[in-house]
């Protein structure tokens, strides 16, 4: 079953993060990463820019709306995502568990099954 | 990073909107401070052993308002009985706090926090102490060590600001939309005077240049509740740019290295391209403000892979339209610059030369006339423009780098022409 685990935490904060403190934490998800991948069961990890960056469409009466921001106005915003392959949901949380170990800070973690995955070819 | 660590930020980054809430609470900006200050005192002390909460700012200003109430009953109790006012109005005083959580309510309350700084009586450098002080919450000794001035000297710099502020009042009420427009861009203004404090700074060891990660935080913080405004998305993406050229803007010596020497490759690309994403998106608004048109030029650099690759036409049309919004002799400066790639340095000089009554007191003025004369040949006449600018260079670096200019013209007058 393929697995999507979503990284909400308070952006705010993170974007604050020092070069030092960001590559801190880095390294730390990558080492819990890499099994994963050696293993060839971990799909795309997308880091997202900030919800500033964000842009929403949404249907309007006739035409839809464009609007600046994220969708959803929350305290915790979603910061980035990943595509994992694991047989059991135990094991979605228990990787998810790991990440927030070494996630510095109130991270939460979505855990969302898949329907449908495209892998895609946009990226480099 | 430490539990500890994590916790400073959170505090950090809460600041503003907690000392907007407390500031609007209690009207007075030291009762504020100190209601902020137990509340971060409390959290030092419960988080670690609790766990974070969800959302600290709520906490802060929960547990601030409760311990600044707690300090006006006790000096009450010592003085005369304050105005009921003096705390709150009561439709605050019984407002559910879970209510006013929203970026919505935050905006007037960071924007009116923000807006007591750059009050117009202050001069630049006051106002981003003032900001610095009591927005960031740095120390008086970081300040201090920033601007070079003794740790009593700043202190009292604080106080009179802050005492000048007082005393000018500060307006309460929900601003006009035409009154919010009008602070955001003072505000504005003074976030990138924040920024280029730091940024001028040759050293990145610099204390100050710390300022300009501040002045990106509360860029961002700005952007966050107003999410709309194409001008504060066009300061966010230029003062990124800027950033992204730190580390290749000065060689190992500390010396300048000019944007078309600098190393690309040193760029930070994350920043280049939360400020393209940025820019993008400002353009969607066709409100071109003179923050989105200096993105915009920036932009054009990043996105050159070679210093040759530079669109010079798109950067003088740009400097154009700047020129319109937002006449400058500094912007037309800027555009000669353009100009000399474009057609020449005779036309170059020919634009500037105008400028030198105005400019006449402003190192890159004679720096850039120095070097159109040099590459026109005339070299005594450059030499004086590169005298005239060393002699008012801000930094060692940058009188170093014209020394360097005039020591390369001396080096070339040297030897016979073998081309």
């Amino acid at each position: 079953m393929l697995y999507a685990i979503l990284c909400y935490a308070h952006e705010e904060t993170v974007f604050a993060w020092t070069k030092e403190e960001e590559a801190a934490v880095m390294e730390k998800l990558y080492a819990v990463q890499e099994p994963l991948a050696v293993s060839g069961k971990l799909g795309p990890v997308g880091r997202l820019m900030p919800t500033t960056a964000a842009t929403t469409v949404r249907k309007g009466k006739d035409e839809a709306l464009v609007i600046d921001g994220p969708f959803a106005e929350t305290k915790e915003a979603l910061l980035g995502f990943y595509v994992v392959d694991f047989d059991t949901l135990d094991e979605a949380v228990a990787f998810s568990k790991q990440l927030s170990a070494v996630n510095p800070g109130s991270t939460s973690y979505e855990i969302r099954p898949f329907y449908v995955f495209r892998p895609g070819d946009a990226a480099s | 990073m430490t539990d500890i660590a994590w916790i400073d930020l959170a505090l950090a980054s809460a600041r503003p909107k907690a000392l907007g809430a407390l500031l609007r609470y209690f009207r007075d900006l030291d009762t504020a401070e100190e209601a902020f200050q137990e509340a971060c005192l409390r959290a030092i002390r419960t988080w670690p052993e609790k766990g974070p909460p969800r959302d600290p700012t709520a906490w802060l200003i929960f547990v601030g308002r409760n311990s600044g109430i707690d300090a006006v009953r006790k000096r009450s109790k010592l003085q005369a009985l304050p105005d009921e006012d003096v705390i709150s109005d009561t439709e605050d005083a019984e407002g559910d706090i879970a209510e006013r959580l929203d970026d919505s309510n935050y905006r007037d309350d960071i924007l009116r926090l923000l807006f007591i700084c750059c009050h117009p009586d202050l001069p630049g450098t006051q106002q981003i102490a003032l900001a610095l002080r009591i927005v960031s919450g740095l120390s008086v000794t970081q300040i201090a060590r920033a601007f070079l001035v003794s740790e009593s000297a700043m202190e009292q710099r604080i106080t009179r600001a802050k005492a000048r502020v007082a005393k000018a009042g500060v307006p309460f009420e929900t601003p006009s939309p035409q009154e919010r427009a009008e602070r955001l861009s003072i505000v504005s203004t003074m976030i990138y005077l924040i920024f280029n404090e730091g940024y001028s700074q040759a050293d990145p060891r610099h204390e100050a240049a710390a300022f300009s990660d501040e002045a990106i935080r509360l860029g961002r913080l700005m952007l966050h509740i107003f999410p709309s405004e194409p001008e504060l998305m066009g300061l966010l993406a230029l003062m990124l740019l800027q950033i992204s050229r730190r580390p290749a803007r000065f060689s190992a010596e500390g010396e300048i290295v000019l944007l078309e020497d600098q190393d690309r490759s040193l760029w930070n690309q994350l920043f280049i391209n939360e400020a393209l994403a940025l820019l993008d998106k400002a353009l969607r608004h066709r409100q071109p403000g003179p923050y989105q048109l200096q993105a915009a030029i920036a932009a054009i650099h990043s996105r050159a892979k070679r210093a040759e690759d530079t669109d010079w036409t798109e950067i003088d049309l740009l400097y154009r339209a700047l020129e319109r919004v937002q006449p400058s002799p500094v912007v037309t400066l800027n555009r000669a610059v353009a100009v000399s790639k474009l057609r020449g340095p005779q036309e170059a000089l020919d634009l500037i030369d105008p400028l030198g009554e105005k400019l006449g007191g402003y190192f890159y003025y004679h720096g850039l006339r120095g070097g159109l004369l040099k590459q026109l040949g005339l070299t005594s006449q450059a030499r004086e423009a590169f005298d005239h600018a060393i002699a008012l260079a801000h930094s060692a670096a940058e009188a170093a780098h014209i020394r360097r200019q005039i020591d390369k013209m001396q080096e070339e007058a040297a030897q016979p022409i073998a081309k």
